[in-house]
């Protein structure tokens, strides 16, 4: 760096008012107006004096220009006397001139080819500083065209003997890398880029290995060349951490840590999938997880950057579990900072090294409480990330009270979060419908669309709670009207199970009295409401309707409420009057028939279209006979749905007349219904020993009572998704159940969490366990998989080979 | 990579900015207004790195400036703190004991030149 006493030159070499006075002049004005009348005036001096001749107040003028550049005021007319003061002998003039090509030049402009030449000369210049202007300006602002012409020279710049020169050429390099493409330029930087390694000067060396990790990322041949550096580069390191006191390089205790991460950074790519490489780092690796010093931050980068390094390479597992647990103690520390980026490293290996984050809940889930809003956000997504079936229930909680208290900007993520998690894990199905009321609570504005259709095919499904539920719900709306979305689930629900509210009693909370005319306020209030949106009111008149088949005495009530809406400027709610005045006039005789209870509704059905459509002639016993079918089909984790359309033969037309399936279809079929239903018990008598064509489930292992099942689903030409499917079928319960999977070491695996550990007795539940395989080589497919679980005090292990894959032909692919 | 290094002062007036990607003049206005008020709005124990678009923010405080470094994704963010302490440090040696007034009026072109400096220049690739 060349510092220099600007001011005293300028002053002695110009009548112009010198730069120090025209900052005074800008600072004393007292408005934005002033300051624009200063400038401009200012600006206008310039532009005279650079169409004059050759003074010696150029640079001196080009300062101020600069300086007004860096105000933010258009300079644009300075290029040219850039262009010029570059070519200036002299030293001063050639310092500016390149710092305001720097500055005001970048490739768009034209003015900028102008420099080319004089770059080129510079840099074969006597004097290293002019030779480092140029480097520095080529590597700031060099186009493409540019950096190709002038390649050669900054690779023999990059031979020099002198450090100086060295590094910045290695730095102007890395700029070459990055804008000329082609391979001739990047291979002729590549082979020089070798010798820089076993160069001892820190700072040259921190140029190089930039320049080594720039290349190795855009060219896989360099990487490869590269990768017999590791050794050298493990020295260097070692030499770093360990070496004493150095007081040029110390930063807070630690030698030169810019360097030790740049380092770090480039073992990790150069490990990156490989096994050699990677051996030979291992003990380095740990020698700086241990050794560096982190009470200060600094310590803490070059471990943060360790760990990264060790969680990207084919590590051995000692060194995972360390840097695991260097990650737990960040999350421990008290600068957030440092949390923060635990968190971030924890959000990355969640998927990898599940259990091994799973330790650190407890902290991760106190920082949802923290302050600052970053530290939030990564502490719900890592919370998110961490719910499993065992603790759901606690893991809700903490949710819960976060949403309620969570920003803005975080609540619809969160809420979406728990809704899928709760789906993934609900222990129970009130459990669940719980905590979706209280979601909706709480941030009902920010929730998803198609939460209330969902909500409603789960309210439909639990058709225990539905007394539970709809008081519930009842009370949520008597308590507020402004949540769009709880509301629409309140008003369908109270119009579907209006005569459970009314009947008052109810096992599971406590009853509350509740009158015709209370739920009639109640939905009235709704529809007036001048907070329901129109969809809402929709739900509302509809309900309304509903209840006029479940209650007995202000029917009339309803009638009027309805021809009220007959004449409502909303279309969609005045067609609804419409016709439900219709209903009531003409076609009373089939009012009760059209609005009756309705049937469960399937999930992922096709024209399934959302739970608000109104009640269809639908005869119970259309659900019963479908809901028979379910066990036959072995269990999947795909929607059953789905499969039972394979056994229909896989037509759509055949769903016509089967309603449970179906959006109802328009009009009243309750002939042909009892028809299809009689067709579709006899395809599902047929089908009860066949497996089904998409996944074909095969047992693989049958001991003591365990069987073992497995199903695969091929994802891409080289992925495959395997599922083992566990079941106990003695009369004692099993539980610690554990698969462990191997396979051939081309083969890529990962194993997701398991659906549970514990098998209850008699096949009443099945734990699941997913495995996707990645066969890149695509070598024959073969995995031992270990069994392991404790029944009736004593533990159980078993191996099973398994050699075929049903679904893929012999050779495995 | 480092994608910009602002200076600003409490009041939102940036002192010097560098931009190590091509950004319009146009453009840069607003886009360091927002990134002040980002900053600026957070209380003193607060974390140092904010999500801002597609990139992340690094921010100190030194009395009453804010020294802001965008960077992408992939970088090490302590890093670039401890190296935004280094430059702080670097400009206080040089001026002995700088201010806001040295690096904003006294001697710009000299910060300017700072930042220039090998240190942002590797961590810009």
């Amino acid at each position: 760096m060349y510092f220099y006493n600007v001011n005293e030159l300028y002053r002695a070499m110009s009548p112009s008012v010198p730069l120090q006075e025209m900052i005074r002049a800008i600072r004393s004005a007292r408005t934005q107006c002033e300051e624009r009348g200063v400038i401009q005036r200012e600006c206008a001096a310039i532009r005279a004096q650079f169409r004059q001749a050759d003074n010696g107040g150029r640079s001196h003028n080009l300062a101020k220009l600069l300086y007004v550049h860096m105000l933010g005021y258009p300079a644009h007319f300075g290029q040219m006397e850039c262009v010029r003061m570059i070519a200036s002998p002299r030293y001063s003039e050639k310092r500016v001139g390149y710092l305001g090509a720097m500055m005001l030049l970048d490739e768009k402009q034209d003015a900028s080819l102008l420099i080319t030449n004089s770059i080129k000369n510079d840099l074969s210049h006597s004097n290293q500083y002019v030779q480092s202007l140029a480097l520095c300006t080529l590597a700031c602002m060099g186009s493409a065209e540019m950096c190709r012409d002038l390649a050669p020279e900054i690779d023999r710049l990059l031979r020099a003997s002198n450090s100086y020169i060295k590094k910045k050429a290695a730095l102007c390099a890395v700029h070459i890398v990055r804008k000329v493409h082609d391979l001739g330029g990047v291979s002729c930087i590549a082979s020089s880029g070798g010798t820089p390694s076993d160069n001892s000067i820190p700072r040259v060396l921190h140029g190089a290995v930039v320049l080594i990790i720039e290349l190795c990322e855009r060219n896989p041949e360099t990487l490869e060349r590269f990768r017999k550096t590791v050794p050298d580069l493990v020295q260097i390191m070692k030499g770093l951490v360990l070496s004493g006191y150095s007081p040029e390089h110390d930063v807070a205790g630690i030698s030169d840590p810019f360097l030790q991460v740049r380092i770090l950074r480039l073992l990790r790519i150069l490990g990156h999938n490989n096994e050699g490489a990677s051996d030979a780092m291992n003990d380095l690796l740990a020698q700086v997880a241990t050794n560096t010093d982190s009470t200060k931050t600094v310590g803490n980068a070059v471990l943060y950057e360790t760990v990264l390094t060790v969680l990207d390479i084919k590590s051995e597992s000692g060194l995972r579990v360390l840097a695991v647990n260097i990650l737990g103690r960040f999350l421990l520390n008290n600068d957030r900072n440092i949390r923060y980026i635990a968190m971030t490293s924890l959000q990355k290996i969640v998927g990898t090294d599940h259990n091994a984050v799973q330790r650190h809940r407890g902290t991760i889930v106190d920082c949802l409480k923290d302050q600052d809003a970053s530290v939030k956000r990564r502490a719900l997504e890592l919370s998110l990330a961490l719910v499993s079936a065992s603790n759901v229930r606690s893991m809700m909680k903490e949710l819960l009270l976060f949403l309620s208290s969570c920003p803005a900007e975080l609540k619809a993520h969160a809420a979406s979060g728990i809704f899928n998690a709760a789906e993934r894990y609900a222990p129970s199905q009130r459990w669940h419908i719980d905590t979706i009321l209280h979601v909706l609570t709480t941030a009902g504005g920010d929730v998803r669309d198609e939460t209330v259709p969902n909500l409603i095919q789960l309210i439909t499904n639990a058709s225990e709670l539905h007394c539970y539920t709809v008081h519930k719900l009842y009370r949520a709306l008597l308590t507020d009207i402004s949540q769009q979305s709880l509301v629409q689930v309140a008003c369908w629900c109270i119009g579907e199970y209006g005569d459970l509210l009314l009947r008052g009693e109810c096992q599971e909370t406590e009853a509350v009295q509740v009158t015709e005319d209370d739920v009639l306020d109640a939905l009235e209030t709704v529809l007036q409401s001048h907070m329901s949106s129109p969809a809402t009111r929709g739900f509302a008149l509809t309900a309304t309707m509903k209840l006029s088949t479940r209650i007995t005495d202000n029917v009339d009530r309803i009638r009027s409420i309805v021809s009220i809406y007959g004449s409502c400027i909303d279309v969609e709610l005045q067609q609804r009057a419409v016709e439900y005045n219709a209903l009531f006039k003409k076609y009373d005789h089939m009012r009760a028939a059209v609005l009756e209870r309705m049937p469960v509704i399937e999930k992922n059905s096709p024209g399934h279209t959302n739970g608000e459509s109104t009640g269809e002639a639908i005869k119970d016993i259309q659900p019963a006979k479908v809901k028979q079918g379910e066990p036959l089909l072995p269990p999947q984790p795909a929607n059953q749905v789905c499969d039972l359309l394979d056994l229909l033969g896989g037509s759509e037309e055949t769903l016509q007349p089967c309603p449970a399936v179906g959006a109802p279809a328009p009009g009243l079929l309750i002939n042909t219904a009892s028809t299809a239903g009689g067709d579709l018990l006899d395809l599902l008598g047929v089908l009860e020993p066949a497996p089904l064509a998409p996944a074909p489930t095969v047992p693989v292992y049958e001991k003591d009572g365990v069987t073992l099942t497995l199903s695969c689903e091929k994802q891409c030409d080289t992925g495959l998704t395997v599922t083992l499917t566990a079941s106990n079928s003695t009369d004692s319960d099993i539980s610690s159940f554990t698969l462990q999977a191997a396979v051939p070491k081309s083969v890529q695996l990962h194993m997701k969490a398991p659906s549970g550990d514990s098998l209850p007795a008699r096949r009443t539940a099945k734990v699941t366990q997913m495995v996707v395989l990645n066969n890149p080589n695509k070598v024959n497919l073969k995995m031992r998989v270990r069994i392991s679980y404790t029944s009736q005090g004593s533990a159980f292990q078993d191996t099973v080979q398994i050699d075929s894959f049903p679904g893929l032909d012999a050779a495995g692919q | 990579m480092i994608k910009f290094v602002l200076m600003v002062n409490r009041q939102g007036q940036t002192r010097l900015s560098r931009y190590y990607e091509p950004v319009e003049l146009s453009r840069r206005a607003p886009l360091e207004a927002d990134v002040v008020r980002c900053c600026l709005s957070r209380k003193k124990d607060q974390c140092s790195f904010v999500e801002y678009k597609d990139f992340k923010l690094v921010y100190r405080q030194y009395a009453a400036l804010y020294i802001v470094v965008g960077v992408s994704d992939s970088e090490n963010e302590l890093s670039v703190f401890e190296l935004v302490h280094n430059f702080v440090e670097v400009l206080d040696k040089y001026f002995s004991r700088v201010s806001e007034l040295d690096v904003s009026f006294n001697r710009p072109i000299t910060a300017a030149l700072c930042l220039l400096a090998p240190p942002f220049y590797s961590t810009t690739h």
